[in-house]
């Protein structure tokens, strides 16, 4: 077989912003996972609930501007379902051991499975990009569709703004603290509870944002969120528990294995990135970067 | 020691007046009862394959229902490709499945706690990709349907009886096991693992020992499976259901013996009984399991144990 170089060179950008949005998706995860301690498998879930929002979203306003406030809202309508969740159940169960918090996230994500087949039915549902990303542009000679540019260039961006919230703010540097000795931070007078709240709507809130990017790129359909969350946390332990830095590399490892893969051998695709994964644990079982647990 | 005693007698009482009723009961009851039972023991007996590395041996063993698969693909492939007399390959399933168990094992045993349960995801992933995408070999995501089992297993009856003699066999062998030095040893591991290793305990070997044991059950349930249902499927190796096994464990009580056999009978009969008239039985499920981690996360089993133990003391 012969590869020339623009198809390595497009499978490659598929692949980057196909990491792009598992990026998105995963800090948010990993934000929990390192703040909370709570291995949430309702994430893809909320992902979901992000995907099938940005749906409706743009059926109530038709044009472009119907997937712009998507993207808006989406999350938004992502962060208050997860905002209940915590008020809610969350908060009563922070102590207890994370067997008992995965199989109670697990239960979570049933109840919202079957919500969001009751809400928006069990039909495949796809929408649109608006027409400025119709189109590919050129580079290095081969074409990249303008949506995957655009992909390119948000998750940077969503790196960039978590990590000047988490070292820069007062809010992001207590979430910080809290994440390695919550009982001192408790100590010194401040409300874990709303912080742990706050953490958890945030890191929720990304995953809706990364619902709403993901769906113009696939059809939306319930089992979605399974398809997603193994992924998802497979990239956080890869990358290092709790290190947003370390989900982005798990997730370029994950994306860029999965677009290579179906390069060289499209029937065992899905095989690369679990080999991947497998070596990089069986190599530094404790992830690439420094996990914070 | 003598309330001990008592109590053992008065368990054993209990389980051969229950065999009996079970050696009973399908003359008795409509078909399609007799095949939920039948389906009851074979999750029963996953259930509680899981529990021994999970309950006894506090294990993070995220993906048990690989084991499972790997064994009902055995026993299907064996039976169905390499066209091997029904005896052999109900005996050669359940070992494919343990070496499974010791390969996968043997990598998962260097990490503990969630990163063991991470690697066990991904590898087991592996095994449900290639399954999921080998059309030539395990026909893929169709899976095998319409596997031909021997005629006196063709019966709903029969297939009944079979299922229950290998369910109470592995129930028998799996208690002396839980009851064995092994079997306590693997429990002091899950308690104390710094210690064990202190007192000169290999925890790695006696954890990889009890996977390989655990994996070898799931392999009979996945071959019971078989010969039920008839065919396979790669769901039988995704994650979602060996997180439902977990639930079963959950449901019933991690640290009693018997506990799974009740989750499982809670989990069957509520996908078969509220899954007929409406199709969100999940739902049901999740909300009962989350009202179980709030107010009883015993389990059933540990549950009714305390409170009767309590009473006796």
């Amino acid at each position: 077989m012969v590869y020339d170089f623009s198809a390595l060179m497009s499978q490659f950008v598929v692949g980057l912003s196909r990491s792009m949005i598992l990026f998105v998706v995963t800090a948010g995860l990993s934000f929990v996972l390192g703040v909370l301690r709570v291995p949430n498998i309702a994430h893809g879930s909320l992902y979901m609930i992000g995907a099938f929002s940005a749906f409706s979203i743009t059926k109530l306003v038709p044009g472009a501007w119907g997937f712009w406030l998507a993207l808006l809202i989406a999350p938004l309508v992502v962060a208050l379902v997860s905002f209940v969740a915590e008020r809610a159940l969350f908060c009563h169960l922070y102590q207890r051991e994370h067997l008992m918090l995965l199989l109670f996230t697990f239960a979570l994500s049933l109840i919202i499975g079957d919500l969001v087949k009751l809400t928006w039915g069990a039909e495949y549902k796809s929408i649109m990009a608006p027409t400025v990303f119709d189109g590919s542009v050129r580079i290095f000679g081969s074409s990249i569709p303008k949506y995957s540019v655009f992909l390119l260039i948000i998750g940077p961006l969503v790196a960039v703004g978590l990590w000047l919230f988490t070292n820069k703010t007062k809010l992001g540097k207590i979430a910080r603290a809290a994440a390695v000795d919550r009982e001192m931070v408790g100590a010194v007078g401040i409300n874990v509870s709303w912080v742990f709240a706050f953490a958890f709507v945030l890191g929720c809130l990304l995953a809706g944002l990364g619902g709403a990017l993901v769906a113009p790129t696939i059809s939306i359909t319930l089992g979605m969120d399974h398809n997603l969350i193994i992924e998802a946390f497979l990239i956080v332990i890869i990358g290092g528990l709790g290190n947003m830095w370390g989900a982005m590399v798990g997730s370029l490892i994950f994306g860029l294995t999965q677009s290579f893969g179906v390069l060289f051998w499209p029937q065992f695709a899905i095989v690369f990135p679990y080999t991947a994964v497998v070596i990089v644990l069986l190599l530094r079982p404790k992830g690439i970067l420094k996990s914070v647990w | 020691m003598l309330l001990k005693g008592v109590l053992k007698k008065r368990s054993l009482w209990l389980s051969v007046i229950l065999l009996i009723i079970l050696l009973a009961l399908p003359p008795v009851i409509p078909r399609y009862y007799t095949y939920i039972m039948t389906l009851i023991f074979v999750t029963a007996l996953l259930a509680m394959s899981l529990n021994m590395v999970v309950g006894h041996g506090g294990l993070f063993q995220f993906h048990h229902g690989v084991f499972y698969g790997v064994g009902a693909y055995a026993f299907a492939l064996t039976l169905v490709k390499a066209k091997l007399p029904v005896w052999f390959c109900f005996a050669v399933s359940p070992i494919v499945a343990a070496m499974f168990g010791f390969l996968i094992g043997w990598f998962c045993v260097r990490l503990t706690k969630l990163y063991f349960g991470m690697l066990q995801i991904s590898l087991g992933t592996l095994l449900w990709a290639i399954c999921f995408r080998w059309y030539d070999l395990t026909g893929g995501d169709d899976g095998i349907h319409g596997i031909a089992v021997p005629s006196f297993l063709s019966s709903t009856t029969n297939a009944y009886y079979f299922v229950l003699l290998f369910f109470v066999l592995c129930l028998v062998v799996m208690y002396m096991i839980f009851k064995s030095p092994f079997g306590m040893t693997l429990q002091a591991l899950r308690d104390n693992p710094e210690r064990c290793s202190a007192v000169g305990i290999n925890v790695k070997r006696h954890q990889l020992m009890g996977i390989v044991i655990a994996t070898f059950f799931a392999g009979v349930a996945g071959a019971l499976f078989v010969i039920l249902e008839r065919s396979v499927f790669p769901e039988l190796l995704f994650w979602v259901l060996s997180l439902e096994i977990f639930i079963m464990c959950l449901l019933g009580g991690w640290f009693t013996f018997a506990g799974p056999v009740i989750g499982a009978a809670i989990t069957v009969a509520l996908r078969t009984f509220v899954g007929a008239f409406t199709e969100y039985w999940t739902l049901i499920l999740g909300c009962l399991l989350i009202f179980l981690i709030f107010f009883l996360p015993e389990g059933v089993m540990g549950f009714l144990e305390q409170k009767f133990g309590a009473k006796r003391s």
